[in-house]
C-alpha cells in the first residue's frame, strides 16, 4: 500500500491581504513562507521565503512573471529566477532550488499546506 | 605520449587548451610546471587589477579546468634542470618527470639596466600580480613616482601609478620620443601632449645615471646633471627572454637572449620546442600575446600529426591606456622609396593619423593613429588583406573622423572571408559570419562558440559590426525588443502606450503584449507609465510591476533591510533638519553616512519601520529623495558666489531650483546633475547626466556625462545661457531622452549609440530640427505640475501603508533573520555567504 503524506492546512491570510500579481511573507512557527497571488492567471503559489543564492529572506518581495508560460519569481537582490510550480532555479546556474507548498483558497481565505 | 610544459603563463596555458581541445582523451599525458604560485592569468589585462579586477577575474582557467583534462599541474615549483640524454626534467623541489616532448614556455622577465642603486626599496618592475601587490602596498606612502621607459608597457605602468594615487608621476625615456618603436615623431608629440593632460610629466632624451637614497629610493640622477625627487620607481625598459634553462641544457640562444627555434618552433633538439616570449624566431622576439598563441597552435597541431609552420607575425598594436587612443599597424615608418605617406594632424583636438600607401596608391602598407584609433581594426584588416584602396586613399582616415561604427560597417563588406578578425584566437570573418547564420546572434554567443573577442578584446567592436551586418543582410531587422512578452523596443512601447492612453501594466500587456509579463518587462513598462502620467507609482495595479525598490520606496540592502534617503536639494540643509535626521537615526537604530551626492543615507531600516520613519521626516519638512527609483537623484552644487571668492553666480540657488523642478521624474535610468559656480568646477558637473557651469555671461550646459564603472566626460551642449533658456533646454533634453532611450540606458550610452552624436542632439534640443521642442517642454511641464511626494502619499494611505510589514499574518513582528554586526560605533549588515 502506498503511504500517503498527510497535509495539514493552516490559515495564512485573507485573499485581499495579498497584492494582485504580488507576494507576501507568511509566518508558520519558525518558517517563513512566500505566498504569491498570481491574479493574472488566477493562480496561487507558495515557496520558501529564503533565496538560496545568498540566503536572503526576500522572495516574497520579488517580482513574479512567466517564462515560456512557466510561472516564476525573481529575487530582488540579484534577479535569480525560480519556477513557482517546481521551485527549480531558472537562471541557468546552480544556486539551488526552492521548496514549494500547496495552496488552497476557500471563502476568500488562503490556506497553505504543510506536509507532516 | 607524454608532454611536459615548462611555464604556465598565457602561452603555456593556451598550448594546453589547444592540445586538449584536439586530442582524444588519453592520447597525451600532460604535465605542467609553473614558477608562479597562481595558475596562468591574463597578463595583458594586468593593469585592470588597479581598476578593481581581482586575481581570480584575471585567471585564464581555474584549477578544476586542469583537473578535468587530467593535466598534472605543479605550481610554485620551477624547473631547474633538463637532462636531454635521459629526457627528464627536475624541479626546484626535487620532482623528476620524464618526457617524450618538452615545451618551453618560460616567457620573459623585465629587463633591468645596470644603473647603480636599482636594488633600493621602492624600485619595482611590472610583470606579475605579485609585482602589482608590492607596488600597491608601497604606493600608499608615495606622492611622486617615476617610470623608466616610455614604451607600451612603461606608459601603462605610469597610468597605473596615477590610478594608485601617485598623482605626480614622471615618465623617463632615453630616446628622443615616446614609443619609439611603434610611432613616428609627430605622433609621439601629440601623444605626449595627451598624456600630459592626464597628469603625467614626460621627459625624453633622459638617461638615468644613478638611483639615489639610502635603503629607500628618494631621487634619480640623470647624466645631464639634473635630478628628480621621487618616492617610487617602476622600471620598464624592455624584456629579457627567460632562456637560462635552455642555455644550461646546451640549446642555442641568441646573444641578446631568446631560445633559437625554426619554423616548427623546434629548438636544436627535435624533442624540445620553445613558444611565446622566450622563443627567438627569425631573429625576432615577439613581445605580444597573439604571436605566442599562434606558436602554441603550430606546436599543438604538429604534435597531433599536422604540418603547420610559423612564418612570422604582424606586430600591430593598440595601446589600452584609458583616455588615450594609440595604435600602430603594418609598417608605420615606410621610407620614400617604398611608398607615399598621407598625414592628418589636428593639434587642437589632439588627433594624428598617418597612413603609408604603396607607390601606385593601391595598397595600404601601415600607419599610426593617435588620439582617435576607432579605425584601427578596419585599417589593420585593409593592410593585412591587401584590400584595394579607394581612388582617394585619404578617405580611409578622413572618413573615420565621425567616430562611430557606422562607417566601419560599410568597410567590413570589402574584406575577404578569410580575413583574420580576432588574431588572438585566429578567427576569420567567414567563421564569424557562419556562426551568426547558425543562430549565434549576440556577442556572448559568438564568444562562446568561436572564442573571437576573448583574448585582448580589441576586435570586439568589429565582431559586433559583423553580427549586425550579417543579420541585416539576412533581412533581419536588428531591434532591441524588451523580452518575450513584448515585441517592441522601449521607444516604440512608449509611443504606443501614449497613443492608446494605457494606464496600468495589465492594460499595456493586454493591448500590446502576450503572456503574463516578467521581471524584464514590468519595470520598464512601469517606468514608461510613470514618465507619461506621473501618477503615484504605488497606485493599485501598478504597485507589483515596480522593481522591488520602487515597490517599497526604498533600496533593499544586504540582509533585507532598507535605506532611507530624504531629499536635500542642492546639498543645502539647515541645522534643525540635521538634528531631525540624527534623532530619527537614533530612534530607529540606523547607520548614517554622507553620500557622494551631498545628502545623508540612513541604512538598516526594517520594512515595517519605514512608514513611521518617513512620517517623522515628512513632518520635519523632508520629502522622498527617490534614491530607490530610476529617477532624478541629486543636483550637487558648490557653494558658489554666495560665499566663494571665485563664484560668478549663485550655484546653490540654481541647483535647488533645478532639483525641485525635476524631483521624482521617472526615466529609463537614474539621472544625476550638478551646478558649479565657476570653471574651477568644484561640483564636478562634467561627470553628470546634465551639468551646469557658470560663465561670465550665464551658464554653460553640459550633457551625457557619467561617473560609475565607465566614466565619460559630459559634452558641451550650449554656452552662455540665461537661467530660463537653460531650463528650457534641459526640459527638452530630458524629455527626448525619456522618450527614446532603451531601458536601463544612461544618457552617456544613449548618446554613444545615437547616430550623429552630440551634433544631432544639439540640433534637436537647441535648433529644434525635429520641430518637437514645444511639445517636449509642454510634456515636461505636465510632469512638473503633477509632482507629489510618494512617501507622503504612502504614509497617508492606510491601504498602501499596510503593505509595509514583513509577515502578513503577524504585522507587528520583525524579520527575526535580520542581524547586524557592530562597526566603528555604528552597525553594518551581516556579511552574506
Ligand atoms: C603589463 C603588461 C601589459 C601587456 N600588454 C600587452 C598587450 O596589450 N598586448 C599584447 O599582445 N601583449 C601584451 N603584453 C605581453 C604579454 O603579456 C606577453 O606577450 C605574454 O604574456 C607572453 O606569454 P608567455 O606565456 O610567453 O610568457 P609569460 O606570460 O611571461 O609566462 C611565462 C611563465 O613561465 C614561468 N617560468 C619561467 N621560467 C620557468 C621555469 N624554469 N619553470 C617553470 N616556470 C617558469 C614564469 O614564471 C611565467 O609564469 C603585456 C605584458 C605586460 C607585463
Ligand atoms: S566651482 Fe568656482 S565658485 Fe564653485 S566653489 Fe569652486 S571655485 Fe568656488
Ligand atoms: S555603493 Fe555603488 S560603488 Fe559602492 S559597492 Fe554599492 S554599487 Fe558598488
Ligand atoms: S540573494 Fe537572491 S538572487 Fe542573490
Amino acid at each position: 500500500m502506498i503511504q500517503e503524506n498527510v497535509i495539514t492546512w493552516f490559515l495564512a491570510c485573507r485573499t485581499t491581504d495579498v497584492p494582485e500579481n504580488g507576494g507576501v511573507c507568511v509566518k508558520y512557527h519558525d518558517e517563513q513562507i512566500a505566498l504569491f497571488n498570481f491574479s493574472r492567471r488566477g493562480e496561487w503559489y507558495a515557496t520558501q521565503n529564503m533565496c538560496p543564492h545568498r540566503m536572503q529572506m526576500a522572495l516574497s518581495r520579488g517580482m513574479i512573471g512567466a517564462q515560456n508560460n512557466e510561472p516564476k519569481v525573481a529575487c530582488p537582490f540579484h534577479k535569480k529566477t525560480f519556477s513557482l510550480t517546481t521551485g527549480k532555479c531558472l537562471s541557468g546556474d546552480d544556486c539551488g532550488d526552492l521548496k514549494t507548498y500547496p495552496v488552497k483558497v476557500e471563502n476568500d481565505l488562503v490556506y497553505i499546506g504543510i506536509e507532516e | 605520449m607524454k608532454i611536459v610544459v615548462i611555464g604556465n603563463g598565457m602561452v603555456g596555458y593556451k598550448f594546453c587548451e589547444k592540445l586538449t581541445a584536439k586530442a582524444q582523451s588519453g592520447q597525451f599525458e600532460i604535465v605542467v610546471f609553473g614558477e608562479e604560485t597562481r595558475p596562468a592569468y591574463d597578463r595583458v589585462h594586468l593593469s585592470e587589477y588597479f581598476a578593481g579586477k581581482t586575481a581570480e577575474d584575471l585567471t585564464m582557467a581555474g584549477l578544476d579546468w586542469y583537473a578535468d583534462r587530467n593535466i598534472k599541474l605543479y605550481l610554485g615549483d620551477p624547473i631547474s634542470y633538463i637532462d636531454r640524454e635521459q629526457k627528464t626534467v627536475r624541479s626546484h623541489h626535487g620532482i623528476t618527470e620524464s618526457y617524450d616532448y618538452l615545451v618551453l614556455a618560460t616567457g620573459s622577465a623585465a629587463f633591468v639596466p645596470p644603473i647603480p642603486g636599482v636594488e633600493k626599496e621602492g624600485v619595482f618592475i611590472y610583470r606579475t600580480i605579485e609585482d602589482l601587490e608590492l607596488m600597491t602596498a608601497y604606493a600608499k606612502k608615495a606622492k611622486t613616482g617615476a617610470v623608466i621607459g616610455g614604451g607600451l608597457l612603461g606608459l601603462e605602468a605610469a597610468k597605473a601609478m596615477i590610478d594608485l594615487g601617485v598623482t605626480n608621476t614622471h615618465v623617463i625615456e632615453f630616446a628622443p620620443r615616446l614609443m619609439p618603436r611603434q610611432i613616428d615623431e609627430a605622433g609621439s608629440n601629440i601623444l605626449k601632449a595627451k598624456l600630459e593632460a592626464l597628469g603625467l610629466s614626460i621627459h625624453t632624451s633622459k638617461n638615468t645615471s644613478e638611483i639615489l637614497g639610502d635603503q629607500f629610493i628618494n631621487g634619480m640622477q640623470f647624466s645631464d646633471d639634473t635630478r628628480l625627487d621621487v618616492d617610487m620607481l617602476v622600471i620598464s625598459a624592455g624584456i629579457k627572454p627567460r632562456d637560462e634553462l635552455a642555455k644550461l641544457a646546451g640549446l642555442e640562444t641568441g646573444h641578446r637572449g631568446g631560445i633559437v627555434v625554426n619554423d616548427k618552433l623546434a629548438t636544436g633538439d627535435p624533442f624540445i620546442f620553445a613558444i611565446g616570449e622566450c622563443a627567438l624566431h627569425g631573429g625576432m622576439i615577439y613581445g605580444l600575446v597573439a604571436p605566442g598563441y599562434e606558436m602554441a597552435e603550430v606546436v599543438a597541431a604538429n604534435l597531433m600529426g599536422g604540418d603547420k609552420s610559423f612564418t612570422g607575425f604582424d606586430m600591430s598594436t593598440k595601446l589600452k591606456l584609458i583616455g588615450v587612443d594609440v595604435a600602430s599597424f603594418g609598417d608605420p615608418f615606410v621610407s620614400h622609396t617604398e611608398g607615399r605617406t598621407i598625414v592628418l594632424e589636428d593639434s587642437m583636438k589632439g588627433v594624428y593619423k598617418r597612413i603609408n600607401i604603396s607607390t601606385d596608391g593601391k595598397y595600404l602598407l601601415g600607419g599610426v593613429l593617435v588620439g582617435d584609433a576607432d579605425a584601427y581594426n578596419m585599417l589593420l584588416q585593409t593592410t593585412k588583406n591587401k584590400v584595394v584602396l579607394p581612388p582617394n586613399p585619404e578617405d580611409v582616415i578622413l572618413g573615420a573622423r565621425g567616430g562611430s561604427g557606422s562607417e566601419g560597417g560599410a568597410g567590413i563588406t570589402s574584406l575577404p572571408d578569410d580575413a583574420l578578425i580576432c588574431s588572438c584566437e585566429s578567427v576569420s570573418k567567414g567563421d564569424i559570419c557562419k556562426a551568426v547564420c547558425d543562430g549565434n546572434e549576440t556577442m556572448d554567443a559568438i564568444k562562446k562558440c568561436t572564442k573571437a573577442g576573448t583574448g585582448c578584446g580589441g576586435c570586439v567592436p568589429m565582431v559586433k559590426d559583423l553580427i549586425n551586418h550579417t543579420l541585416k543582410s539576412q533581412g533581419k531587422y536588428v531591434r532591441n525588443v524588451i523580452c518575450e512578452h513584448f515585441n517592441y523596443s522601449r521607444q516604440e512601447l512608449y509611443d504606443l502606450v501614449k497613443v492608446h492612453k494605457l494606464m496600468t501594466f495589465d492594460e499595456v500587456l493586454n493591448k500590446l503584449g502576450t503572456g503574463d509579463g516578467c521581471e524584464l518587462c514590468k519595470p520598464p513598462v512601469a517606468s514608461i507609465l510613470a514618465s507619461l502620467w506621473n501618477e503615484m507609482i504605488l497606485a493599485k495595479g501598478n504597485d507589483t510591476a515596480q522593481d522591488s525598490n520602487d515597490r517599497f520606496l526604498a533600496n533593499i540592502q544586504k540582509g533585507g533591510t532598507y535605506s532611507v534617503v530624504p531629499r536635500i536639494p542642492g546639498g543645502e540643509i539647515t541645522p534643525e533638519k540635521l538634528i531631525v535626521i540624527g534623532e530619527v537615526a537614533k530612534k530607529y537604530n540606523l547607520y548614517t553616512k554622507i553620500t557622494g551626492g551631498q545628502r545623508i543615507d540612513l541604512f538598516g531600516a526594517h520594512v515595517s519601520d519605514l512608514p513611521a520613519i518617513w512620517s517623522e521626516l515628512i513632518a520635519a519638512g523632508f520629502e522622498s529623495g527617490h534614491a530607490y527609483g530610476k529617477a532624478l537623484r541629486t543636483v550637487k552644487s558648490c557653494v558658489g558666489s554666495t560665499w566663494c571668492r571665485f563664484g560668478l553666480h549663485d550655484s546653490v540657488s540654481f541647483a535647488i531650483q533645478i532639483e525641485e523642478r525635476y524631483r521624482g521624474l521617472r526615466a529609463p535610468h537614474k539621472l544625476k546633475s550638478a551646478v558649479s559656480g565657476c570653471i574651477r568646477e568644484c561640483a564636478e558637473a562634467q561627470s553628470k547626466d546634465f551639468g551646469i557651469i557658470a560663465t561670465e555671461k550665464g551658464w554653460n550646459l553640459y550633457v551625457c556625462g557619467n561617473g560609475g564603472s565607465k566614466p565619460q566626460h559630459a559634452l558641451l551642449l550650449a554656452t552662455d545661457l540665461d537661467s530660463e533658456t537653460c531650463i528650457k533646454f534641459i526640459d527638452r533634453f530630458l524629455m527626448f531622452y525619456i522618450k527614446t532611450a532603451d531601458p536601463l540606458t544612461r544618457t552617456a550610452t544613449w548618446l554613444n549609440k545615437m547616430e550623429g552624436g552630440i551634433d544631432y542632439l544639439r540640433n534637436v534640443v537647441v535648433n529644434d530640427s525635429l520641430g518637437i521642442a514645444e511639445q517636449l517642454e509642454a510634456e515636461m511641464q505636465l510632469l512638473v505640475d503633477n509632482y507629489k511626494c510618494e512617501w507622503k502619499e504612502a504614509v497617508e494611505n492606510p491601504e498602501i501603508r499596510k503593505r509595509f510589514s514583513h509577515f502578513v499574518n503577524a504585522p507587528e513582528e520583525k524579520d527575526p533573520s535580520i542581524t547586524f554586526e557592530p562597526m566603528r560605533e555604528q552597525k553594518k549588515a551581516k556579511e552574506w555567504k
